[in-house]
Formats: C-alpha cells, structure tokens, sequence
C-alpha cells in the first residue's frame, strides 16, 4: 500500500526552483532515507509531506489524501503524520508528560487519563520513564529528542518524518535516538528520514534517496547505492562523507 | 524662601478619605484596562503575526492609529465625542452611572492594548518557529498552537517590558481626571484646592503612586519566578 506519493512535484520559494519534478512512492512500513548536499532540498522535500511547505506544481497524495484538494484540511493530515525536528521543539513550559500528553488530548478528545497512560507507555518506550515530571530544561539533548519522538507517536500516526534527529546531538547522544528510531523501524513503522548518519542509512533503510540541486538523482536499495553509487554527484557526496 | 510646611493639612478634615477614594478609583479605572488592554494586546499582537492578510491588517492599523493619537484626545473623544451618538434614554443612563469613568477605563485600555499587542508580538517573534512548527505537527490548529504553545511563552517571555507598560497605565490613569474621574490625581488636586496646600497634597500624591508603583513590581517579580520556564529565565535564589 502507498502511504506516499510524489507526482511531478515542483515547488519554488520565489524564483529559486527548490524541488524539480520529483516522483517518489513511499509504502506503508518502508523506511526510505533521504540524503544530498546542504541546500538540496531535503527538508523541503520533507516538509511538504506534512504541509508545512506547499507546492506548485504536480500532486503529493499522502494517506489517500490529495493534499491540493480543496477541501484538505492540513491539522486533519499532521494528526496522522509524526515530524521529529533538529531542534527538539519541546514545550518549554509544560513537564515531558504534559509534553507528550497534550494532543492526544486536545486533537484526538482523548481522556486525560488514557492520554496518561499512553503517554507514560511511550516515554517507557523511548527508555525516559524516570522523567515524565519533569521539564525538558533538565533533559539532556538526546533525552529532548527521544521525548520529541514520544510525543509525535502519542498520536499513533502512520508516517512518521524525521528531519536531522541527531545533527544537533553530541556525538555520545546519537546513539540513543538512533537505536529508538531503528525499534520504530522494526515495529514497522512507514519513515522518511533525512540525515546524514550512513550507518543507519545503511542499517535501518529499505531505499535511499539521494538529492542534489532540487532533484532525486539516484534512488535505491542501501547496499547498491553504497557500494556502487551510479551518478558522479553521489559518488562525490559519499565519499566525501564517508571520509571521516 | 519663608514657605512655612503644614503636613497636617493630608490628616484633618477630608483629605484622608478624599486621597483614599482617588486610590481606590485609580485601582479600579486602571485594573479594568489593564484586563482590556490584556485581551486587546493578546489579540492584535498575535493576529500581527500570523500569515492571515485580513486579521494581520486590522491589527496594523489598530496599533498605528494609537501610536499616533494622543491619549488626551482619544479620552475626550469617548467622554464628549461617543455619547452624543447613542440615542438619548443611554445617555442618560450612562451620566447616571458614571459615563467618565467608564469612558475614561475604555479610552485607557483600548490605548494601552496598542501598546501592549507591540510587546506581546515582539515576545511572540522571539520564539524559534519550529515551536510552532512542532506544535501544528502533531495536529493541533493554529489557534490551539497560538492558546496553549505560543502565548503562554511569550507571556512569561514579556513579563519586564509588559511590567513597564502596565506601570505607564497606571500613570496614564491620570489622565483621566481630565474628564471628571474622580481619581487619585483629581482627589490631590481637590485637597491642594480646598487648604491652599499645593506641596503637601501634590507630595502625598507622589508618594502614593510611587508605592502603588513598587508594589506592583513586587508582584511581578514574585509572579515572575512563580510561572518561570525552567531553563529559560534565570530563577532567582532569594524568595
Ligand atoms: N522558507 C524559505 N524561503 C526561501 N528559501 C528557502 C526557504 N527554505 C529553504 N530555502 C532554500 O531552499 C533550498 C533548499 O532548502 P532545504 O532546507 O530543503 O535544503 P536541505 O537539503 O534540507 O539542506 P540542509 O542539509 O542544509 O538542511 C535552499 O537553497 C534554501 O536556502
Ligand atoms: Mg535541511
């Protein structure tokens, strides 16, 4: 089942063409990874599955849903697709329980008392238990994210986005979110993932798509793509990543 | 210099009760438009930043109309301007009631409200957008984000700069005695008139706004440290 399509999609920001005639199916509990140079247009690319980004041109149909419908309703589509960010974006204000708590709550009219439980049952998941009352001042960075992927999945999406989950961690903290994301991988969760964590790519994704300059350039399984990338532009940015 | 000081002037015949009616008036005149100039900021400093053309536009031209009117002018304008526009049986209702005094609470907080909704749009501008990016993720609506995500932040953010202007109500408050509010200002004023004591009852006068001044940023500050975002404002050690 395709939980993700792209047709011909075109978006510009002014006159800078940032997605060229992008075609990109994404199937329910497939794990794609996005990679690609700086500027690219993975985040955008991204973005534009959960509406933070409109497009110009061709169609995006996510969860049956043509998203330039008219009568699309953007909360209804994010009430069903998770976005984890780089910078944690947690309520400053409100504990990790409140954090996680609040849309079921308030988008799904759960009640307070399921909400807790299930809010509970998740920061279980992602190994946070012991936090729940606190505040995400007190959290370390990868303790913020793997909250910030508790509180996407309070709302049981379908898809969930991961836009750089781990550039903003120090280097002993990637691995935790990391090993949370692969869990997710393996419950069968449908992701799209950019980042620039090969090893994971490699792991964890049935397909890797590679960006460069607005376009998909190469698409494919991790291993063929890795080890013997077809377009001069991939085998540029591998090795240049891979490097170090 | 032979001006020979007579503070017994503030605590014989009426003065005490005249000073304590202008205090109490001036405590309600300016506690009702601080909640209206609250409301008012809350709405036109929010609508300033939201990408909705109409709302956007009305909050512009609410806050540049008052940014440019004098607070005297817009408070004679509702004493003496409105009334005679509402037909004759309100009239006379709202002379009975107190007409100035609730003429001079609208004129206050609708002023105040445009220099609020300014402070709270700049608390509002300070925070990241990927706040409200995150928040409109998870599937709230853009009112729930702004109720419940962004304006319980830039409310805690604003708290000095919305301290300010609160204080400036209160001064402004004043001003209403210009229309006949019977206020702290207006009751020195009548003490000064009735003992030929100008000194002492524009002196009693300072004093109490200048209390009324410390005790409210006393209030804040514990208020403050009271709903403080834990790692966003340095929380004070002393209580
Ligand atoms: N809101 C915006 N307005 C104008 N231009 C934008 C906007 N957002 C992104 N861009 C531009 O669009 C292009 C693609 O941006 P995008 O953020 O999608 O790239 P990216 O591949 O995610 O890069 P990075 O690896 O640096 O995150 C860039 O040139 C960027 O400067
Ligand atoms: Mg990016």
């Amino acid at each position: 089942m395709t939980v993700v399509e792209f047709r011909q999609v075109n978006k510009w920001f002014g006159s800078l063409h940032v997605l060229r005639d992008i075609d990109l199916k994404i199937n329910a509990g497939e794990v794609v990874v996005v990679c690609g140079p700086s500027g690219s247009g993975k985040s955008t690319l991204l973005r534009c599955i959960n509406r933070l980004e409109t497009i110009q041109s061709g169609e995006l149909v996510v969860d049956g849903v043509s998203l330039s419908d008219p009568k699309f309703d953007a909360a209804k589509l994010r009430a069903n697709v998770g976005m984890v960010f780089q910078s944690f974006n947690l309520y400053p204000h409100m504990t990790v329980l409140q954090n996680v708590m609040l849309a079921p709550i308030k988008v799904k009219g759960m009640a307070p008392r399921d909400a807790e439980k299930t809010a509970a049952d998740l920061l279980d998941r992602v190994g946070i238990p012991d936090k729940a009352n606190g505040y995400p001042a007190n959290l370390s960075g990868g303790q913020q994210q793997r909250v910030a992927i508790a509180r996407a999945l309070a709302m049981r999406p379908k898809i969930m986005l991961f836009d750089e989950p781990t550039s903003a961690l120090d280097p002993e903290m990637i691995n935790e979110v990391l090993e949370v994301m692969s869990d997710l991988a393996r419950d069968g969760m449908t992701m799209v993932v950019v980042t620039h964590e090969m090893g994971f790519a490699r792991r964890v994704a049935n397909r890797i798509a590679f960006m460069d300059e607005g376009r998909i350039v190469e698409e494919g399984q991790p291993d063929g793509f890795f080890t013997a990338p077809q377009s001069a532009r991939a085998q540029q940015f591998l090795s240049k990543i891979l490097s170090h | 210099m032979s001006y020979q000081f007579d503070w017994s002037v503030l605590f014989s015949g009426q003065s005490g009760s005249w000073l304590l009616q202008g205090l109490i008036t001036t405590l309600q005149i300016s506690a009702l438009a601080w909640l209206l100039a609250l409301v008012l900021g809350i709405f036109a400093g929010s609508f300033r930043t939201l990408p909705i053309g109409p709302l956007r536009w009305a909050a512009s031209c609410y806050v540049e109309f008052f940014r440019n009117v004098p607070l005297l002018v817009w408070m004679f304008f509702w004493y003496f301007g409105v009334p005679p526009l509402l037909p004759q049986a309100v009239q006379d209702w709202l002379f009975d009631h107190g007409a100035e005094f609730w003429a001079g609470m609208f004129a206050l907080g609708v002023y105040h409200g445009a220099r609020f909704s300014e402070v709270i749009r700049a608390g509002i501008q300070s925070i990241p957008s990927t706040q409200f990016e995150a928040a409109v993720s998870t599937g709230l609506t853009i009112a729930q984000t702004y109720r419940l995500i962004i304006i319980p932040i830039a409310l805690r953010l604003i708290i000095p700069p919305a301290t300010n202007e609160s204080l400036n109500l209160l001064k402004n408050s004043s001003v209403a005695l210009t229309i006949g509010v019977a206020e702290l200002t207006f009751q020195t004023r009548q003490i000064e008139t009735y003992t030929a004591r100008a000194i002492e009852a524009l002196t009693a006068g300072t004093l109490i706004y200048l209390l009324l001044c410390l005790c409210i940023a006393a209030l804040v500050s514990r208020l403050e440290r009271r709903f403080a975002i834990p790692g966003m404002i340095v929380q004070m050690r002393a209580e």
